[in-house]
């Protein structure tokens, strides 16, 4: 396997609703902002890809317009998954392990303002026997949050401390949108308080890959990743185990993370109760600095969210703040498919 | 080092007709994989890692379906990626699985395309609505039809090339058992005489709505020397995009394409395409595309591509035969599209393409576009393994 690091990343502020700008003008910003940080040029990648959902745009090829945003011309070798960046970024590792590139640039970008996000994201299920009982994406988890409570790993209590935990970190992050104190907050579905969900909002992320002495180049303390890996369970919910994460556990394995301890967890969990599922299936105690940016809890553009858990670890690196960081990306209901990678300094390689 | 050599090891289609009523999503889907499997005499416990794609969600309805479809494609436990390249979505998918087994990520890879265009509208999924496109640009055929006429006017082409096309791969589509339009009746007369949808786009031109998949199994050099039939070995595969709209587009024969297939040639050895090819399956959506990229693929020089078609060379008896399996043209599940190109390239260096087979393929190009063609995905796929 090449050694391969993410060099750069960045991510809009996001919001609650960004009316006056189009998916290519959020997205912008942080295309330009990754290439300035690097010094690269949109001729300069070896290949691109991207993350996003025609569902949340509500039109058909939305993401085509986005190449308006990366300068494509002379054309570009590209590609886009219809999923979290996350996956793009994967996407983009594996290019890079067939030699076939050096550099990649890998962006996402979600608007869930436009619509009624609990809504659409039915129609991620089963399309005869479930989506068209309309159950929303609140309502499914908190009926994995009962399945927790009721075997005993957590409680009403424990969930609220996680949500206050995570608006606090998210204090630290200018990017977020809710921070700070976070009251308990009216059930929106029991057992799930306000505060126990994610905001609703839009956003962006961009990130730059590179292999060896490039990356080496292009950024002062790469976060290598050190192993990624991707698992999916079951749709039916009826038949998987809420109370667990067994696709994490296994993308876990095979990205190498319990062969040593991590200092940091970027966890993309949406509700604080798939914090608890999350913590379990990756064995995680108290000394993991858990979502120091605040996780998902204080901003969750989708499609994006993801790839900002691997941004978020990655920037940790950069700035020394961090050794060895795990980050996750989840996609489906309850956590039905997940991503995780581990990410090193160069220190820790030697 | 070297990359990983792919092998094409298993294909799959479904029978590809307007509406499959007897199957739900998953068991379209599921019945191109099990034929691919079968193909390739695996099991799906043979399979590490699953990559799906499909044209935009809005076809059937359904939210990012690769999470609904996991159980189906026997993905449960497994890496799943869902690709969406609009119209070229087949042949990326292909070539994102290639690219597991290039880097020897994994071993043996599934990888499906689909699209059950009978859940939905697709004529009305393309036709974005106000602000994003301008009033009467309705379906796909109202984007491409002025790119036809500007090619016709570059060129001088005869108005009869597009029908010859036609005609051509509604004929070989009689030879082809999972083609969605059959029609045995056909005459050049009748091509001639359809009404006139988007001039100078005649129905008889125009691609149909189709429900259908295609799977393919992918596999390295040790899943190829397992496998029951020949395989089809990976000599070149490369995607390339450029924006829809810039100043200095040309959407007669757009850049990325010429730079795709560049780059497939490179990556092959393939200095004279013309000679060096002998079956090509090429995104063909209306007629007119055959000679268009006949150009835009090197096979002739600018402003001669009509002159390849006029003269029968792209027929499945001549000297370049243009979509023996006939081309989008007589099938059409968007998102699967790409991906019969690119298995049926595959069927003919295997020689497996039965009744439509050309006699001794050894080479073969498949060959995606998609959006405002502004999306392109290639690979060239050959009887013997790659060298070096």
């Amino acid at each position: 396997m090449r050694d391969v690091a993410i060099v750069a990343f960045a991510q809009t502020d996001h919001l609650r609703r960004t009316d006056e700008l189009s998916e290519v003008e959020m997205l912008m910003p942080v295309l330009h902002e990754v290439l300035d940080a690097t010094g690269l040029r949109t001729s300069d990648i070896g290949f691109t890809c991207s993350g996003s959902s025609d569902y949340l745009a509500g039109r058909a090829f939305s993401f085509t317009m986005a190449l308006d945003g990366v300068g494509a011309h002379p054309p570009i070798s590209e590609s886009h998954v219809e999923m979290d960046g996350a996956w793009a970024l994967y996407e983009a590792w594996v290019k890079i392990q067939t030699g076939e590139a050096d550099t990649a640039l890998v962006y996402a970008y979600g608007k869930s303002s436009p619509g009624q996000v609990r809504d659409v994201l039915t129609r991620q299920l089963d399309p005869y026997y479930t989506a068209p009982l309309w159950p929303d994406s609140v309502a499914l988890a908190a009926l994995q949050a009962q399945a927790l409570i009721d075997a005993g790993d957590t409680d009403e209590d424990a969930l609220t401390a996680i949500a206050a935990r995570s608006r606090a970190a998210a204090s630290d992050n200018p990017h977020a949108q809710l921070s700070g104190d976070v009251p308990a907050g009216d059930y929106l579905v029991r057992p799930l308080r306000t505060g126990d969900c994610p905001p609703i909002g839009d956003g962006a992320a961009a990130v730059i890959l590179a292999a060896g002495d490039t990356a080496r180049a292009l950024c002062e303390r790469p976060a290598w990743i050190r192993g990624i890996d991707h698992r999916i369970e079951a749709h039916g919910l009826g038949v998987r185990e809420l109370t667990d994460s067994p696709s994490t556990r296994l993308a876990a394995e095979r990205a190498g993370v319990f062969e040593r301890p991590v200092d940091t967890a970027e966890l993309h969990a949406p509700f604080s109760s798939q914090e608890v599922v999350l913590r379990k299936a990756l064995g995680l105690d108290g000394r993991v600095r858990v979502n120091p940016s605040g996780g998902a809890l204080a901003a969750n553009p989708l499609m994006a969210a993801g790839l900002i858990r691997l941004g978020e670890a990655a920037a940790r690196i950069h700035r020394g703040e961090s050794d060895r960081a795990l980050a996750h990306a989840t996609s489906g209901p309850c956590l039905q498919q997940n991503l995780v990678a581990v990410l090193e300094g160069e220190s820790t390689h030697a | 080092m070297p990359k990983e050599p792919v092998a094409v090891v298993g294909i799959g289609q479904t029978k590809h007709v307007a509406a499959r009523h007897d199957v739900s999503l998953a068991g379209l889907v599921r019945e191109a994989a099990v034929a691919a499997l079968k193909d390739a005499a695996l099991t799906w416990a043979d399979i590490d890692a699953v990559v799906i794609g499909k044209a935009p969600d809005f076809f059937e309805g359904v939210m990012m379906p690769e999470l609904y479809l996991a159980d189906a494609l026997g993905a449960v436990g497994k890496p799943m990626l869902r690709v969406h390249t609009a119209g070229s979505v087949g042949g990326s998918t292909a070539l994102v699985a290639a690219n597991l087994v290039a880097a020897r990520v994994h071993r043996t890879v599934l990888t499906l395309a689909f699209e059950k265009q009978s859940e939905s509208n697709a004529m009305w999924g393309l036709s974005l609505p106000i602000p994003f496109q301008q009033p009467l640009l309705a379906g796909a055929g109202g984007f491409f039809a002025p790119h036809v006429r500007a090619y016709m006017r570059r060129t001088g082409a005869p108005d009869t090339v597009g029908s010859l096309v036609a005609y051509k791969d509604r004929r070989n589509a009689l030879k082809n058992p999972y083609a969605h339009i059959h029609d045995p009746d056909i005459t050049l007369e009748k091509v001639q005489s359809a009404p006139m949808l988007w001039d100078p786009i005649r129905y008889s031109e125009t691609c149909p709505s189709s429900d259908g998949a295609c799977a393919m199994i992918l596999t390295d050099r040790t899943g190829a020397d397992r496998s029951p039939h020949p395989p089809a070995w990976v000599h070149g595969g490369a995607m390339r995009s450029e924006p829809t709209l810039f100043a200095g587009k040309d959407f007669v024969s757009p850049q990325a394409g010429k730079d795709c297939a560049a780059d497939v040639y490179r990556q092959a050895g393939i200095s004279d395409p013309r000679r060096e090819i002998d079956a090509v399956e090429m995104y063909v959506p209306f007629s007119w595309y055959e000679p268009m990229w006949l150009e835009n693929l090197g096979f002739a020089d600018e402003g001669e591509g009509w002159k390849l078609t006029e003269a029968g060379a792209t027929e499945l008896d001549g000297d370049l035969p243009v979509n023996p399996s006939g081309g989008v043209l007589s099938t059409n599940p968007i998102g699967a599209s790409g991906m019969i190109r690119f298995a049926e390239a595959a069927l003919q260096v295997r020689g497996r393409a039965g009744e439509h087979q050309v006699d001794g393929a050894r080479r073969a190009l498949g060959h995606a576009y998609g959006g405002g063609a502004q999306f392109f995905s290639m690979w060239l796929v050959g009887a013997e393994p790659p060298t070096g």
